[in-house]
């Protein structure tokens, strides 16, 4: 695709922001999703993006802020006169036309008139063919998802924007359905902005994702780059799991910051710490539990030197075939969560043993200390359920 | 109205506009209601307050009204007509009464045993409405004619007796009684009382039924403790629709009953038609109009329901 | 006791088809007597078999004209009825305004007053202003008393509707009138044909208020009113009895295309 040159695909936000009353749904914020790209905004309910991805759109007038479509300002251009297309939640399809009129919808109100080979092949790619003359009931949760998309794909857009696309799917449909989208969105080669509140969607299918908290992007990345540094404790639990130590800063060494938690020792690579950290301040320590090795109390001396290390007893384990998770109380920290992969399993591992869990200092990362350890957490699960 | 024609939108980039942003059609809703709401303000309100007006006027026919605020006009007329007042309400309440007896199992039916009948049965129920119901409430007149079949079987089983004992009928007639006018008006709002009923019965999960039974209601009590409850919005809005029709009607007093069974909208209408007495008329006509609103209110805030309307 | 038992689980089926029989009876009461012959100018006691009136419906006086007036009231007031109650009901559905309670309450009104009150006081109005009473103002109250009812028929179905299909629509390029046409509308005809169906059989079987405003002018519910006094012709029965059969064949016939529409396409 001949794409890299041009940027009239590309999204730019400048210091958008939507009120509605004294309610702030988005707080002034710039953005800027390049030509060709997959960007998901993430979120949890009521965090900004869909009223984000809807000033992109049109659909809603921003508050104050500008939005650019390459160099073309469209601000205050309506709808229907963006050369952008939308997925909607629950698809919104015409129930009073059928599949084909649907997909034909946009192509005929831009006044072209033969639209029916355009059409036929947009249902090809999306496998529908058949069902053009079928009404929007008359199919499945995921085709109509592929009607969705091929009636906006079929009209070229500029940037295709795409709101919780698979939230009504189940799990197994949902799976298919993104690496379907993600396989569309290299074919065509046009900017995908991707709304969802699920972190598992997001990280597998989007080149760039912005984590919105209360209308704010709390950060912006690469999946991995948001996973293995996240600067907000936001970011930290509502993209996987984190465990979290409050500790206290007690001297830098080059470009090592050597912490006290509980009476022991821990190490933090300066560049992976997001907080001002003086010392004698706080800082917060976060781990991911799939980093933790788990060592039963007996062994301890076996344990490499250099490693992070904190003592605990087991107060939970569930095997769930490829790991067991295990569930800790450590002085340093109640319910602390490591999952071990099931390659060899330690027999004595079993609630009530004493362990020794340890890590690679240069997996842990530094929070500032003044925010709240669970920001994240029951978001994450009200939208699982 | 913002935009109506637009010219097929220019995809490529076209020159930035740089309008503030548009109001986006912040007068349209009152460009929607105007024609309409002023049709009801001129053609409903405005004759309301013409109809208060006249009725403190006086004068003649002949020399022209004039208002004198003669609220004695009102103590007059409730003096004279009371007798049809109470009737109204009297024959307007039975009927709504007998419209809800005879309407509800005929509602559940068509909602929950009716089957594949219940559309058939939906259209009979709705079809008679396209019959004009004058022609309909005449045949009335043949069904309960004098020495007709029907009032033989009531003669012969006695009810004729225990009416007449009530004072609805008298002697052998059921036409030109109270009865006979009940009956029309019964007849007349029935579907007024089936639709809403069908419909609030017709949203009630079937499950719940077996709910209830699974935790061992009867059936009786089932319908006592559930779907009675549930269908209330439907038992509301329809004794509404019938009750206030009903007390309006001079129809059935006219043409099923006699001059003992006149109610007050026989009145209001000779006043107006015959008699030419408009202050009489229009005093009579808003005393109704204010007991009906009274009691709709009533009925409303204590059946709480007011979110119905 | 079988019997009982049986009787029991039946009740309710029995008393439904009991009401339904009451409300059916005066219809074939009609349609019987169509066929009579009566002595006298009433037609209340059967006689005997004849054909008569069906080989001349339009043989009295004045039936047939007065049947052709309700007829173009009835469309007129329709029309009228619907366009303006439908403009109402997305007034009120789709936008936010001030004195929404107002309206609210206006709409309601009229469907909460007894009829002889509305057509008191619009005659006073005409009254008044000296109209000439006909049928203009017979139309002009017809609207009025149907709108009520269509915007409750319309409102239900707008409300149903889901906001971002006309998104959506926006976003493929349809502007707003193009977004009115081709998806508002048609996704709320359904609401709008009951609107005017129901607009259409008040405004036709009208009688009260007709009565009060329609001065010398006589409406189909006006003949047969008279003809009460006067004396009842069997043609109003062949009238009646051709109404029903007309509105049963014709819900029939729909419904039977609609089914076999889903059935095609399924």
């Amino acid at each position: 695709m001949n794409t890299t040159t041009d940027n009239s695909g590309d999204v730019r936000l400048t210091q958008i922001g939507k009120r509605y009353g004294a309610f702030t749904a988005v707080h002034p914020l710039d953005l800027t999703v390049p030509q060709g790209s997959f960007f998901a905004l993430l979120g949890a309910s009521g965090c900004g993006k869909t009223t984000t991805l809807r000033m992109i759109a049109g659909l809603e007038e921003p508050s104050q802020g500008t939005v650019h479509l390459g160099d073309q300002d469209v601000t205050h251009l309506p709808p229907y006169k963006r050369p952008v297309n939308t997925v909607f939640q629950s698809y919104a399809l015409f129930p009073h036309l059928d599949i084909f009129e649907n997909v034909a919808f946009g192509l005929r109100r831009r006044g072209i008139k033969s639209v029916k080979k355009q059409v036929e092949e947009m249902l090809d790619l999306v496998q529908l063919g058949e069902q053009a003359r079928k009404k929007p009931h008359q199919l499945s949760g995921g085709q109509q998802q592929r009607v969705a998309v091929a009636r906006a794909l079929i009209n070229h857009p500029k940037v295709l924007l795409l709101d919780e696309p698979l939230g009504a799917l189940d799990l197994k449909l949902r799976r298919q359905m993104q690496l379907e989208l993600k396989r569309i969105q290299t074919e065509v080669g046009i900017t995908f902005v991707h709304v969802t509140h699920d972190q598992e969607e997001a990280m597998t299918m989007a080149d760039t994702v912005a984590v919105m908290n209360a209308g704010r992007v709390e950060q912006l990345g690469s999946p991995a780059d948001l996973y293995e540094n996240p600067r907000t404790t936001f970011v930290a639990n509502f993209l996987g799991t984190s465990n979290f130590i409050e500790a206290d800063v007690d001297f830098k060494s080059g470009d090592e910051i050597v912490l006290n938690a509980g009476g022991g020792k821990l190490f933090l690579p300066t560049a992976r710490c997001s907080a001002q950290a003086a010392a004698g301040g706080k800082v917060l320590v976060g781990v991911r539990p799939e980093k933790i090795a788990l060592a039963h109390a007996d062994d301890a001396g076996e344990i490499p030197e250099g490693r992070n290390r904190i003592t605990g007893r087991i107060a939970d384990s569930s095997f769930i075939g490829v790991s067991t998770q295990y569930v800790i109380d450590s002085p340093v920290c109640s319910g602390f969560e490591v999952y071990a992969q099931n390659v060899d399993r330690d027999p004595r591992l079993t609630p009530g043993a004493e362990v020794v869990l340890h890590w690679n200092p240069a997996h842990t990362f530094g929070l500032d200390a003044t925010q709240a350890i669970d920001a994240g957490v029951e978001s994450v699960e009200e939208d699982a359920a | 109205m913002s935009a109506a024609t637009e010219a097929p939108p220019p995809l490529a980039p076209t020159a930035p506009e740089t309008r503030p942003p548009r109001k986006r059609g912040r007068l349209t809703p009152y460009w929607l209601l105007l024609p309409g709401i002023l049709w009801l303000v001129v053609f409903f309100a405005l004759p309301l307050v013409y109809q208060a007006s006249t009725s403190v006027q006086t004068g003649s026919l002949e020399q022209g009204y004039k208002v004198t605020w003669h609220f004695a006009t009102y103590w007059d007329a409730l003096s004279e007509y009371w007798p049809q007042f109470v009737r109204s309400v009297l024959y307007a309440a039975s009927a709504t009464i007998l419209c809800l007896l005879l309407g509800y199992p005929l509602a559940y039916l068509i909602a929950f045993r009716a089957g594949r009948w219940r559309n058939l049965i939906m259209i009979l129920v709705i079809a008679p409405f396209f019959t004009s119901f004058l022609i309909r409430t005449l045949a009335w007149k043949t069904i309960l004619a004098d020495g007709g079949p029907v009032v033989g079987a009531l003669n012969t089983l006695h009810v004729l007796d225990v009416t007449n004992w009530l004072g609805w009928t008298a002697g052998d007639r059921v036409l030109a009684t109270p009865l006979a006018v009940v009956c029309g008006l019964t007849y007349n709002f029935l579907p007024f009382m089936i639709l809403p009923l069908y419909t609030s019965l017709e949203r009630i999960d079937g499950r719940l039924h077996e709910a209830a039974g699974d935790l061992y209601a009867r059936p009786w009590t089932t319908f006592r403790k559930v779907t009675f409850p549930l269908s209330m919005p439907g038992v509301v809005s329809g004794t509404l629709l019938t009750f206030i029709p009903a007390a309006g009607d001079y129809v059935n007093a006219d043409l099923l009953g006699s001059t003992d069974t006149r109610m007050v909208g026989n009145v209001i209408q000779s006043q107006f038609l015959r008699i030419l007495d408009y202050p009489t008329a229009a005093a009579l006509s808003f005393i109704l109009m204010a007991a009906i609103l009274a009691m709709v209110t009533v009925y409303i805030r204590r059946s709480g329901t007011e979110d119905l309307v | 006791m079988p019997f009982v038992n049986w009787l029991k689980r039946r009740l309710v089926v029995i008393a439904g088809l009991i009401t339904l029989g009451y409300l059916l009876l005066p219809n074939v009461v009609v349609t019987v007597f169509s066929f009579n012959k009566p002595k006298g100018r009433f037609n209340y006691e059967w006689q005997q078999f004849s054909t008569d009136a069906w080989k001349d419906p339009c043989g009295v006086a004045g039936m047939c004209g007065s049947l052709s007036l309700s007829l173009q009231i009835a469309v007129w007031a329709t029309l009228g009825a619907t366009v303006l109650g439908t403009m109402i009901a997305f007034a009120l559905v789709r936008y936010r305004f001030r004195a929404r309670g107002a309206v609210n309450s206006l709409i309601f009104l009229p469907m909460a007053m007894p009829e002889v009150v509305m057509a008191a006081s619009l005659l006073t109005l005409f009254l008044n202003m000296g109209a000439q009473l006909g049928f203009w103002t017979i139309l002009i109250a017809h609207i009025m008393f149907c709108l009520s009812f269509v915007v409750t028929a319309v409102k239900a179905r707008v409300m149903s509707m889901d906001p971002r299909l006309e998104q959506a629509a926006q976003d493929l390029y349809a502007g707003p009138l193009q977004t009115f046409l081709r998806v508002t509308l048609p996704i709320a005809a359904p609401g709008i044909a009951a609107g005017a169906l129901l607009a259409f059989a008040l405004s036709f079987d009208d009688f009260i208020i007709t009565n009060f405003n329609a001065g010398s002018t006589v409406t189909f519910p006006m003949f047969v009113w008279g003809s009460a006094q006067r004396g009842t012709p069997v043609q109003i029965n062949v009238i009646g009895t051709a109404m029903f059969v007309v509105a049963v064949l014709f819900v029939l016939t729909s419904m039977a295309i609609s089914n076999r529409r889903n059935k095609q396409k399924a």
